[in-house]
């Protein structure tokens, strides 16, 4: 599959800071990408960098196959939607107004403005001043016009950032059909929990390195943390038999307070642990987490100096 | 051109919705009306009277109130933006700092020369309706040129606010800054000016420099450009003074007035061109 954004080598400087070293990677057409990493770690210095909005002081980005600064850029920024971290308007135009202006700059079809409101759940707020919106409302918006034209690729700081559980809801449904339609979208966001089930892959920034790319199933492949399987035990069980043989296997485990054994089962041992222990009548129910990636996060702030990436 | 436009358009509009334009417009014929029906009050007489007076009369009211206008409706054009946070989101549309910086600054300065000329506009035909028609081509032409300058005279503080608004990361900062240059070019300049005039002690190779340092100031050329048009006789003789020496053409006046327009809008792209967003 064809790159959406080819990153050689890229650096940014701001004077004596290092926002970001000589990071490579590369994002695939027709994904989901989790742009991760602490305040500070490079995130918006790397949107700014593919939106054309900075310079970089060494290396170079191609998105979509041209470089988005100089001049000659307009051709290329019609193709891209951006919703900044906290996205602001003028509070003196309405939401309808807001969003023509913007569809003018870009030479997005006028009633395609209008839809974008109804999709996000602004029909009934267009006419209204966007001052008098609330900060949810404001986001909706923010997503709106980085919809304008069906950008090729969106970029998303921070999407969910007040928004409510309903409408983070409506935003990755959003997002999914982006990823349907072929579309490349990179989100940036502290959310782990929230933001994993719907990416298919991560760039993951710390202090200006590159600590890891790659689709979470390889990230989770190199970081080779153990999958826990939690068991429910049937009532008054005794579950002393399946702990001792989970200790001869040489197991890690542990009775919860909940009255549930958590075991941790490494990486390439799953189905033997899952096929010994199933077998016991005590057992009354099976679940099979694979790590978080949250703990992949700590696993590779811990493990991991950076720096490049590729996504396979 | 076609962003640039669209910006101008988004501008010009947002003046007129902020009662912006027509405040001004508002203002400049109640100012211009009440000068000239009373501007002979301390003579004993009021009511409209010579229309060259008159000319002159708003020509001094115009270089007070204009500079201001223009620097208080541009001060945020870029500042604004960035206080606001939707900088970055308008610099990432297909859209380059040359047209976001330009397209303000049209849209400004379309604002306010239609104010203007609505407001100065008004008054002038209230004035030809209630005086002794003085409807003769001169007339007219004054009025051309006044109109023409006064409007060039906005957009060269609006061009200066420009300037003001790319370099300051703060709203109210710029604020402050765009009233020390409006009370520095329209009081303290030809304060400057006046007391070297005064200290100079009739020395002629330095009153010769006088008509040049002049030009310094847009608001002093401005008032060049109309004084000079209406005669020694139309007022402000201490300025007349000042150039009586020399005679500028119209036409070189209102290069330095363009250049006025265009040297402060290039400086300000420039500023802009390399500033961090």
């Amino acid at each position: 599959m064809p790159n959406a954004i080819e990153i050689t080598a890229l650096g940014k400087q701001y004077g004596q800071v290092t926002a970001l070293q000589t990071i490579s990677a590369t994002v695939p057409k027709g994904q989901v990408i989790g742009l991760l990493g602490h305040n500070g770690a490079g995130k918006s210095t790397l949107i700014k960098l593919i939106l054309g909005l900075i310079a970089p002081t060494s290396g170079h980005v191609e998105v979509l196959g041209e470089t988005p600064w100089g001049s000659h850029t307009h051709p290329l920024r019609r193709r891209l939607g951006y919703l900044p971290e906290s996205v602001a308007f003028y509070g003196n135009l309405t939401g309808q107004e807001v969003i023509d202006y913007l569809a003018s700059l870009k030479h997005a079809p006028r009633q395609q403005s209008r839809q974008l409101l109804e999709r996000v759940g602004l029909g009934h707020a267009a006419g209204r001043r966007v001052s008098g919106y609330s900060k949810g409302m404001r986001q909706r918006l923010g997503l709106a016009q980085a919809l304008l034209n069906s950008p090729e690729i969106v970029l998303l700081d921070e999407p969910t950032a007040g928004l409510d559980p309903q409408a983070t809801r409506e935003l990755y449904a959003i997002v999914g059909e982006l990823r349907q339609a072929g579309r490349c979208v990179l989100i940036s966001s502290h959310l782990l929990a929230e933001l994993e089930p719907h990416i298919d892959g991560a760039l993951i920034l710390r202090e200006g390195r590159l600590l890891a790319a790659g689709s979470l199933v390889d990230l989770r492949r190199q970081a080779g943390l153990p999958s826990i399987v939690s068991v429910r035990l049937n009532a008054q069980a005794d579950g002393s038999a399946l702990a001792r043989e989970l200790e001869h296997m040489g197991v890690v485990h542990e009775l919860q307070p909940n009255g549930q054994l958590e075991i941790q089962v490494p990486e390439g041992s799953k189905v033997d642990v899952l096929r010994s222990i199933l077998g016991h009548p005590v057992i009354a129910d099976v679940e099979v987490r694979e790590p978080t990636l949250a703990r992949l996060y700590d696993w590779l702030g811990a493990n991991r100096q950076g720096n490049a990436g590729e996504m396979p | 051109m076609n962003s640039m436009l669209v910006v101008a358009g988004k501008e010009f509009r947002d003046d007129f919705r902020n009662r912006w334009t027509i405040a001004v417009a508002i203002l400049f014929a109640f100012l211009a009306l009440g000068i000239a029906y009373f501007g002979g009050a301390a003579a004993g007489k009021v009511g409209f009277t010579s229309f060259a007076a008159t000319l002159a009369s708003l020509t001094t009211l115009a270089a007070f109130i204009i500079p201001l206008i223009g620097l208080l409706i541009a001060y945020h054009t870029i500042v604004g933006e960035r206080d606001n946070g939707t900088l970055l989101l308008i610099l990432s549309y297909p859209l380059s700092r040359t047209e976001l910086v330009a397209g303000k600054f049209a849209g400004h300065c379309a604002a306010l020369a239609a104010a203007a000329l609505a407001g100065f506009g008004l008054a002038v035909a209230v004035i030809q309706l209630m005086q002794p028609p003085t409807r003769t081509l001169d007339a007219w032409l004054q009025i051309g040129n006044f109109m023409a300058s006064a409007s060039m005279l906005g957009a060269s503080f609006v061009a200066l606010a420009c300037v003001i608004s790319v370099m300051t990361d703060d709203k109210s900062r710029a604020a402050g800054l765009a009233l020390v240059m409006w009370f520095a070019s329209v009081v303290l300049f030809d304060l400057i000016l006046l007391a070297l005039l005064v200290f100079s002690g009739g020395n002629r190779a330095e009153q010769a420099v006088y008509p040049y340092l002049l030009l310094l100031n847009p608001i002093d050329v401005f008032r060049l450009i109309n004084l000079t048009t209406l005669g020694h006789g139309a007022g402000n003789d201490l300025f007349m003074g000042m150039t009586a020496s020399h005679v500028y053409r119209p036409a070189v006046l209102y290069l330095v007035m363009l250049a006025w327009i265009v040297v402060p809008f290039w400086v300000a792209l420039r500023v802009f061109r390399r500033k961090e967003v």
